[in-house]
């Protein structure tokens, strides 16, 4: 009861774990402009097409190839399309897909660390699986999984949700290893802490250890994992509409912009430079946010 | 450490059959036909012929094990004889991977192509580890200095701008603008002279530079970590207390065991950038390996694609074997057994 009321009283000093790593994580001057950078790019591509309202998909054929101007603030492309409408809606595209992605791979990276660091049985066979996956060469088994695999989930479920769903689920399928195995460690590590000891003493049942316990403790690295997965998702995706094989053409993803723009780099070189520049905005701005959230989520470093 | 060689050795062969199996299991059952894309007005029974004289026949397994064959141990003796002009057996009919879409046997086309992938992306990484080297050393010893500052800026630049921006960024620079370096790579020059070799360096700049500007800034990061671990070791004070020059306690004490683990990244790091030369290939138009599966994929040529894809696995797991065995060759301390 004594520490309670101590508590009490000392309540106007109270610092929260959150409100430590909070207050670390804006010491971090890297961290603070990724984090408005990025702020700035979310907002950008969410309401920006309120306050830009041009149709990215309009035809002009009497303004096409146009530079810079009011009218069109990042110029046209070659049928007459707004630049800096398109790179806005495939923003949002690129996005989602980098957060989707990135949550897809998270939950399994979490799901295989967790069981195979807390159940002993299940070790050995769940790390070889990540040992494999590690193995893979991604980047040609993607390109080779959306080509075989595009037609049907168009029929399936329309040209966009399709395709959509198709690069979401193999970006998260073949980027979990790395998850896992940092979460393994922890929970491996994490378990034979005596509050596990206390927990499983007092009759706590298995899935309520893990829940209750072991993710909490674990959060940390996850988090960091989700912000590097992020960038690497949002890399990823440009890449395969890069080379053609994402999304259909008339369906801007800041990769298909670029594929486009290419053909017109003579032309119009600022048709690659604004898609480019908002990729390697939005990676360089995770990246740092990312490299904040590290040194603030660790308690080594913390303290100082 | 023979044991733990040969231990390793045993376990990549299940590893890369399993890999194999995956590949060829996902190119194979996926729901698409080769023979789709030819004219309608073929009618169904030449169609199937068509499909019986691609090999398609036969059942799935016999087709798994035939092509993993063809794949282990036909096309290897090819290459062999090949090289040295030997005759092994029974050459001429020996089955070989064949393409659907050129009918020549894939290992031709690969060999074809090998030499611009190599040259290309093996100067690129040779450049990004001398460039990244130094780097790493200087910006550990002088830590949060300038120049560790802006190394740091430039790395994290390096490693979040993908490839495929930076090399069109390059070419609207120095081919649009300013004119002095040609944006597509031409595979038929031919050096003889100065001058054709000058033309033949400014070809090979951009492509290069781009691969080897994202390898160094990784490089690099880990350079400078593994010699921030090690300046700070008692061995480093024994050796100034010693009286040795601060040049060789650094260049000969600390640089020699902060490149133990940078080396193994370096060997890690083989096997990705030549999936990394894909995209840089198809951007200058090297017609490298990189390029080959792109055009194998875009017309459904399922031979090439798995074989291409089966060698960049193959890659992985002995890179990833070697890497296992210089660690332990260079670092006295690990002990594997």
């Amino acid at each position: 009861m004594t520490d309670a009321s101590l508590a009490a009283q000392g309540m106007t000093a109270h610092r929260s774990l959150w409100g430590d790593v909070w207050r670390q994580f804006r010491a971090h001057r890297g961290a603070m402009v990724g984090s408005a950078v990025f702020l700035f790019i979310v907002l950008g591509v969410t309401v920006g097409p309120y306050i830009h309202t041009v149709d990215p998909q309009y035809l002009n054929m009497r303004a096409r190839n146009a530079g810079i101007s009011w009218d069109h603030p990042f110029g046209t492309d070659n049928v007459g399309r707004d630049m800096l409408a398109q790179v806005m809606a495939g923003g949002r595209v690129s996005l989602a897909v980098g957060f989707a992605a990135m949550g897809v791979s998270i939950v399994i990276g979490a799901l295989v660390g967790v069981l195979a660091g807390y159940i002993r049985r299940l070790d050995g066979p769940l790390m070889r699986l990540t040992d494999l996956f590690l193995a893979l060469p991604i980047l040609p088994l993607l390109l080779v999984i959306l080509l075989l695999f595009r037609d049907t989930l168009r029929t399936l479920f329309g040209p966009e949700a399709g395709i959509f769903l198709l690069i979401v689920f193999v970006i998260g399928i073949t980027s979990w290893m790395q998850t896992a195995r940092i979460v393994r460690g922890e929970v491996l590590a994490l378990k034979e802490r005596e509050f596990v000891l206390a927990a499983k003493s007092i009759g706590t049942r298995g899935h309520r250890i893990i829940t209750r316990h072991l993710l909490p403790n674990v959060l940390s690295p996850i988090m960091v994992s989700a912000t590097i997965g992020i960038a690497n998702a949002i890399i990823t995706e440009s890449a395969l509409s890069f080379l053609g094989l994402g999304f259909p053409p008339d369906f801007p993803t800041w990769g298909r912009l670029l594929f486009d723009g290419k053909d017109f780099m003579t032309l119009t070189p600022e048709r690659v430079i604004w898609p480019g520049l908002a990729i390697s905005l939005t990676v360089l701005s995770v990246n740092f946010i990312g490299d904040g959230l590290r040194d603030a989520l660790d308690p080594r470093i913390r303290g100082r | 450490m023979a044991r733990y060689a040969l231990r390793r050795l045993l376990i990549a062969i299940p590893t890369l059959l399993a890999i194999s199996f995956i590949i060829f299991a996902l190119l194979d059952l996926a729901p698409s036909d080769p023979t789709a894309n030819l004219p309608l007005t073929i009618p169904p029974e030449v169609r199937e012929k068509i499909r019986l004289s691609l090999g398609l026949g036969e059942p799935f397994v016999v087709r798994y094990f035939k092509w993993l064959e063809q794949f282990m141990i036909n096309e290897p003796l090819n290459v062999l004889e090949q090289w040295t002009g030997w005759t092994i057996g029974d050459s001429e009919n020996r089955l070989r991977v064949l393409s659907w879409a050129t009918r020549s046997p894939v290992t031709d086309l690969i060999v074809e192509r090998l030499p611009q992938t190599l040259w290309v992306v093996g100067m690129s990484y040779v450049i990004a580890v001398l460039i990244a080297v130094p780097i790493g050393v200087i910006s550990a010893y002088r830590q949060y200095s300038l120049f560790d500052q802006i190394g740091t800026f430039i790395s994290m630049l390096g490693f979040s701008i993908p490839t495929f921006f930076t090399g069109l960024l390059l070419i609207v620079i120095f081919s649009v603008w300013l004119g002095w370096l040609p944006s597509i790579y031409d595979t038929t020059h031919v050096v003889r002279d100065w001058d054709s070799f000058v033309f033949q360096v400014k070809q090979m700049l951009m492509p290069t530079m781009v691969l080897a500007l994202a390898n160094a800034s990784q490089i690099s990061r880990f350079m400078r970590a593994s010699m921030l671990d090690n300046l700070n070791q008692d061995y480093v004070r024994t050796a100034r207390a010693k009286g040795l020059r601060e040049r060789v306690v650094v260049l000969v004490h600390v640089l020699r065991n902060s490149l133990i683990p940078v080396v193994t990244v370096i060997a890690l790091g083989v096997p990705t950038i030549f999936g990394g030369a894909i995209i840089t290939e198809q951007i200058f138009r090297v017609n490298g390996i990189g390029q080959l599966l792109i055009i194998g994929i875009e017309g459904a040529d399922i031979p090439l694609v798995q074989t291409l894809t089966f060698i960049f696995a193959i890659l992985i797991v002995v890179f990833n074997l070697i890497a296992d065995l210089i660690y332990g060759m260079l670092d006295p301390r690990i002990r594997y057994d």
